[in-house]
Parts: structure tokens; sequence; C-alpha cells
């Protein structure tokens, strides 16, 4: 490492060793580094935003190609700025109409399609043979219907349903559990990369 | 006019990008290409918003003499990303600005996540215990997956299978279920803005 | 106070410090622990592996320093072996942090590989709002990115003639810790149908198995373990697979301090049903 590289890896090293200060207590230091880096990451985004798309996606095409026709959302989009007049917030409600608008319309088609017509369709073409692939496939469709019970809440769980809705909620803990162990590995990832950054600067160092 | 107006346009906008979708012609995608093209420029209008609303947060808290010094590290730490970054050219990696992301953005907000693993073990300890058959059910097959890590030979190669059955067969169909009720859901409320029953988006008057 | 009674009731910072220890010893005693390689990861491996040199693919880099730790090994050893096989690649970014990622990849590895930006790779930037920025760049890239994250317009540059939208490039790779992967599943592949694939933290990864299942995702990298997997395939060690040891002392660690509360929790129940209190 060079130099400056040290230098910078040693600030680097100071800030980590401040934030894991936090699992002692709260302290003066864990402050001021998580106050820092709230600056640090809104300044950068500010000039991200301002050189990458104000000036590529606003000012460029309107004052420099003569896009005019940008003029109009680049008017609804300053019109948000009145959310912050008590008086005048009313306006920017035009332009979130638009923005929400385009949104929901876009979203109703692609919500049906990936999260219900393609699931039902894998669902039942998988292939139900006399052998394991069989007995998963009956196992899926067992385990999707009855998850799909436990999530009808117009009806109370009682009797036949109840029982159904029940085998829902085990299969959902199934479900709960994978993800809680795959959550301790990756938890475990963001610490051991920190570690062996400490590890990797104190080699450097000495 | 003030809400009406707004109900309006969200439900022409909405409608007509819902029927875009099943009109392949001409007409059909410059609207779409259009409608994408405007939102992504008023969006970028938008954004500095939040900017706006955090920096002035924290000038007025300059006065408070508890919060004052804080407040001008953030303060500080933000002029100082602006001021080293007048130039497009400084948003390349090896100007001092992307030092500063490197040195101290990246590894502070790497480490405030890494507190996590700390959270999630004493969470394991303290709360993940079999006080019922639900609690044992989440139990054994976090157990199980946990387990493969755990290298151990023949057990490791079962364990491994076992992983990826419950990864491929009951953990897949419980999560097609609840994305299945998510993706209703969302569908529903989409629907509902488009026709205006749903305006929790225009905040009160 | 019995034992077990005071093992319900250790202070957190002790498991603290028992977690802290775990992660360190392996950094003072390093130790190799073998992979075995999952067919989804397989599937995103032989995906590049079968592009031919001069092919596109497109890469969206969607994670924060916050997620690097499992993120970016992954992306640079899809980045390196594709950069091997001489694969053009355009990259982009839905996250806010995401360009600096793209930066710190492309700086080094493309200086490894000596591949000169707009000739071998492109970097098209940031844009808020992925859903929308998934559908403009379905369209045309030039639509959302005119010029690239250094300002050059896209028709000059000469990786970009006659590459229009995803369409033209072999498939989409999303490296994300965030639900931009929702984004790219529902208004990418499920609007305009081109091949997906995604690399996830170990939080998301098993939500996700679904869509595999459904031909929606062609192959999940699931993780730290994922990326370890896939350096392995591309025979390119190099974070992932150095981090396999530490987690393989801090899951046994935290295995047994499950199994300790649990042997505590059912102790004290049963002394309490003994003595007829409520748990």
């Amino acid at each position: 490492m060079s130099t400056y590289e040290l230098i910078g890896n040693g600030i680097a090293a100071f800030l980590t060793l401040c934030i894991f200060s936090f699992l002692y207590k709260d302290n003066p230091f864990y402050k001021f580094a998580e106050r820092l880096v709230a600056g640090v990451a809104t300044g950068y985004f500010t000039m991200l935003l301002f050189w990458t798309n104000f000036q590529d996606k606003v000012w460029e095409p309107i004052f420099v190609n003569g896009q005019y026709h940008y003029i109009f959302p680049a008017v609804l989009g300053i019109m948000m700025w009145t959310r912050f007049s008590k008086k005048y917030s009313w306006v920017s409600r035009y332009s979130l109409a638009f923005y929400i608008g385009i949104g929901s319309g876009v979203s109703i088609t692609v919500y049906l399609y990936t999260y219900l017509f393609k699931q039902l369709q894998a669902t039942i073409s998988m292939p139900l043979t006399a052998d394991i692939a069989g007995f998963n496939t009956l196992l899926v469709v067992v385990a999707v219907l009855s998850a799909l019970v436990y999530f009808f809440f117009s009806k109370p769980h009682t009797g036949l349903f109840g029982y159904v809705s029940k085998v829902g909620i085990y299969i959902l803990m199934v479900g709960f559990g994978a993800g809680f162990g795959l959550t301790v590995m990756g938890r475990i990832a963001l610490l051991v990369h920190r570690v062996i950054f400490l590890r990797d600067y104190l080699i450097a160092l000495f | 006019m003030k809400r009406e107006i707004p109900i309006l346009i969200v439900g022409i906008t909405g409608f007509t990008m819902l029927i875009q979708y099943f009109i392949p012609t001409g007409w059909s995608e410059f609207i779409f290409t259009y409608a994408q093209d405007w939102t992504i420029v008023i969006g970028i209008l938008a954004l500095p918003l939040g900017i706006w609303s955090l920096v002035k947060a924290n000038v007025s808290k300059l006065k408070v003499p508890g919060e004052r010094f804080y407040s001008s590290v953030l303060l500080g730490g933000f002029l100082i990303m602006i001021l080293t970054c007048l130039s497009r050219e400084n948003i390349r990696m090896g100007s001092f600005h992307m030092d500063i992301f490197t040195y101290v953005l990246v590894p502070i907000q790497a480490t405030l996540f890494s507190l996590l693993a700390f959270y999630v073990a004493s969470a394991a300890y303290r709360a993940f215990r079999a006080r019922s058959i639900l609690a044992t059910i989440l139990l054994l097959t976090a157990f199980i997956i946990m387990f493969r890590f755990i290298p151990l030979g023949p057990i490791s190669d079962l364990n491994n299978s076992v992983v990826t059955w419950i990864l491929t067969i009951p953990n897949m169909a419980a999560k097609r279920a609840l994305w299945m009720g998510i993706g209703l859901g969302a569908t529903a409320t989409a629907m509902k803005i488009i026709l205006g029953i749903e305006r929790t988006y225009m905040g009160h008057d | 106070m019995t034992f077990f009674e005071k093992m319900m009731q250790i202070d957190r910072r002790w498991v603290y410090l028992a977690i802290g220890l775990a992660v360190i010893i392996p950094a003072i005693i390093p130790f190799n622990v073998p992979v075995s390689v999952s067919p989804e990861v397989e599937k995103i491996y032989d995906f590049v592996d079968s592009t031919d040199t001069g092919d596109y693919i497109f890469i969206s880099v969607d994670y924060d320093p916050a997620s690097m730790a499992e993120l970016h090994p992954m992306a640079t050893a899809i980045i390196n072996q594709a950069f091997e096989k001489g694969i053009k690649i355009v990259f982009v970014t839905l996250s806010q942090f995401g360009a600096g990622m793209v930066e710190q990849l492309t700086n080094e590895l493309a200086t490894k590989h000596n591949k000169v930006v707009g000739e071998d790779y492109v970097f098209l930037g940031y844009r808020p709002y992925p859903a929308i920025t998934i559908m403009a760049m379905a369209v045309d890239f030039r639509v959302p990115f005119p010029s690239d994250y250094y300002g050059t317009p896209l028709d000059s540059l000469p990786m970009m003639n006659g590459i229009k939208n995803f369409f033209d490039v072999k498939g989409v790779i999303d490296i994300t810790s965030g639900n931009t992967a929702e984004f790219w599943l529902t208004y990418g592949n499920g609007r305009f149908g081109f091949p997906l694939a995604i690399g996830i933290t170990g939080v998301m990864s098993a939500d996700y198995y679904q869509y595999l299942q459904s031909g929606q995702l062609f192959g999940i990298i699931p993780g730290v373990k994922g990326a370890a997997e896939y350096e392995t395939l591309v025979h390119y060690p190099g974070a992932g697979l150095d981090q396999i040891s530490y987690q393989v002392i801090a899951h046994a660690v935290i295995l047994l301090f499950i199994i300790i509360s649990n042997v505590a929790y059912f102790a004290t129940r049963r002394k309490k049903s003994k003595i007829g209190g409520s748990i």
C-alpha cells in the first residue's frame, strides 16, 4: 500500500472501530461516524444526481439540444417543490398524479403475469409421475393451496377449512425457517468482510 | 379542483397505460416511450426534496446546544462532498471525491450493517426457542439450513441434499403462496388507485 | 438462580464477544473449506461460458456498500469470467451508491484485463425509479441514458453501434441487495421476456426459488456461499472463498447458542412445571 492508501485505510479503520464501539454502548464516536456518513452520503448522491441525471436528462436536452418537449415534465418536477408550502402544496398533487397514474397503470398487467399467472402455470405443469418427482409435485400443490387457504381471512378458520389452513401455516413456517437460516449467513458475511479489512490493514501497517 | 383534477389525471394516465399493453401499434408505443421518459425527468427533479429536507432539518439543529456538533459534522460532510465534485471528472475513481467515498462512506455503511451479525446471534440465543410446534418447525428448518456450513464428511452430503430439497420444494411452495397473495394485493391496490378509491397519496388539505 | 436460569438471562454483550472471537479465529488461523456447487449457480456460469467472444451481456449492479461483502465477490467473479472470454458488458446501476460500486469493479478489473471503456464495456450510469428505467431501457437504452456515466453520447461509443435494447444482448444479470430484483422480474422479464438471472444476498435467497422453478429466472447466486461456488467454477479464488472458513466457525457458534438456549429453556420449564408455576 502507498502512504496515501495507508492514511486513507487508516481513516477507514478508525471509522470502522467507531461504529463497532456501539456494541458496548452508544457513545460520541459512534454518533460522530453515523452523522458523518449521513452527510457524506447525501453530498455524494446530490452530485451524482446533478452531474449524471440533471445534466443529461434535463439541462442538455432543453438548453443544448433544443428538445423543448422536456419542458413539460421539467415543470411538473418543479411543481413537486410546492410540497414545502402550506398554502400551495396542493399544486404538487398534479405532478404526483401523473407519476402515480403511469406507475399504477403499467403495474397491473405485470404483477398479474409475474406473481399469479406464471406461478400458477408453473405449479400445475409440474410432472405428476409415480416417483420422487411426482411426490414432490403433490407436496408443492398441497402446500401452495393450503398456504393460500391460510391467507383467506374472509372465512373463519374452522372445521376442514381450519385443518387445511393449519397445514398452510406449517408450510409457511418451513419457508420462514429457511429464510432465517440463510439470513444468518448473510449477516455473518457482513461482519467477516470488516474483520478481513481490519486484518489486512494491520498486516499492511506492520 | 385541488383533489378532483389529480384523481382524474391518475384515472386517465393509469387507464391509458393499462390498455396500452394490449394495443401494439406505433401510437401506443410512442405513448409508452414518452410516458417513461417524462416520468424519469419528473423523478429527477423531485429527488432534491429529500436532500433539502435533510439539510434544512440539520441547519435548524445548529441552534440546539446538544445537537450543534453532530449537525455540523453532517453538514460539513455534505459540503465537502459538494465542493470536491465541482466538475464531472470528479465522479471517476481516483479523484478526491471518490476517495472520500471509498475511505469514509464505504467503511461506515458496511460496518453499520455488519452490526446485524451480532444482533442475529443475540436473537438466535435469546428468542429462538422451541416454545410451540410452529416455533419448533421454524427452528428445525433453520438448524438444517445453517448446518450445511459445518463440513462433516458424508453427513454434510446428506445435509446438502436435504437443504436443496427444503429450498426447492416446501420453501418454494410457501414463498409462492406468499408472493401470489402479495401480487394480488398489489394489483388490487393499483386498481383502487386508478379508480380513485385509494387517495392516500394526496395527503391532507 | 440455577445455572440454566443464569444462561437464559446472560448479558447480550457476552454473546457479541463470542461472535467477535468466532470471526477473529480464522483471521489468525486460516483454513480452507471445500465448496460444492449448486445447479442454480452453475446455470449462470454456463450462460456466461456459452456466450461467444464479442457478444453482449447486461449487468445491473444494484447494491450499496452495506451489502458489498456478499455481492462484490460474485460481481467480480462474473466480470472476470466475461472479460477473460472477450464478452462485452453493458453496466447500469439502479441503486443510489451503485455507481461507486461499478467504478470500483471496472477500475480494478478493466485495468487487470486491459479493457477499454466504450470499446469493451460501457457504464450507462444511475437513474432513480428502477421500474420506469427498466421499461424505458427495454425500448431503447438511449431513452433513459442519452449519454453514459462519463457524459459521452451513447451513439459515439463504438460498442453501442447496433445495440438498441435488451433484445440485442444475450441476457441480463442483476446483482442486488434490495427490491430491484422484483422490479427486474416484473417490469423486465415479466413484460419483455428477456433471460434474467440474479445475484442476491442471503437474506433474500429463500424468496426467489419459485421464479427459478417457473423459468422466470435462469439462475440464482445466493449470498456469499453462492459467490464462493462461482469463484470455484471460474477458478478465480477471491473474497467469497476467503469468507467460507469464517462462516464455518460463526455458524458453529450460533448453532451452539441455539442448542444451549433451548436446553436451558426446557430445563427451566421442567423445573417450573414441577414447582407448579407458569412459564
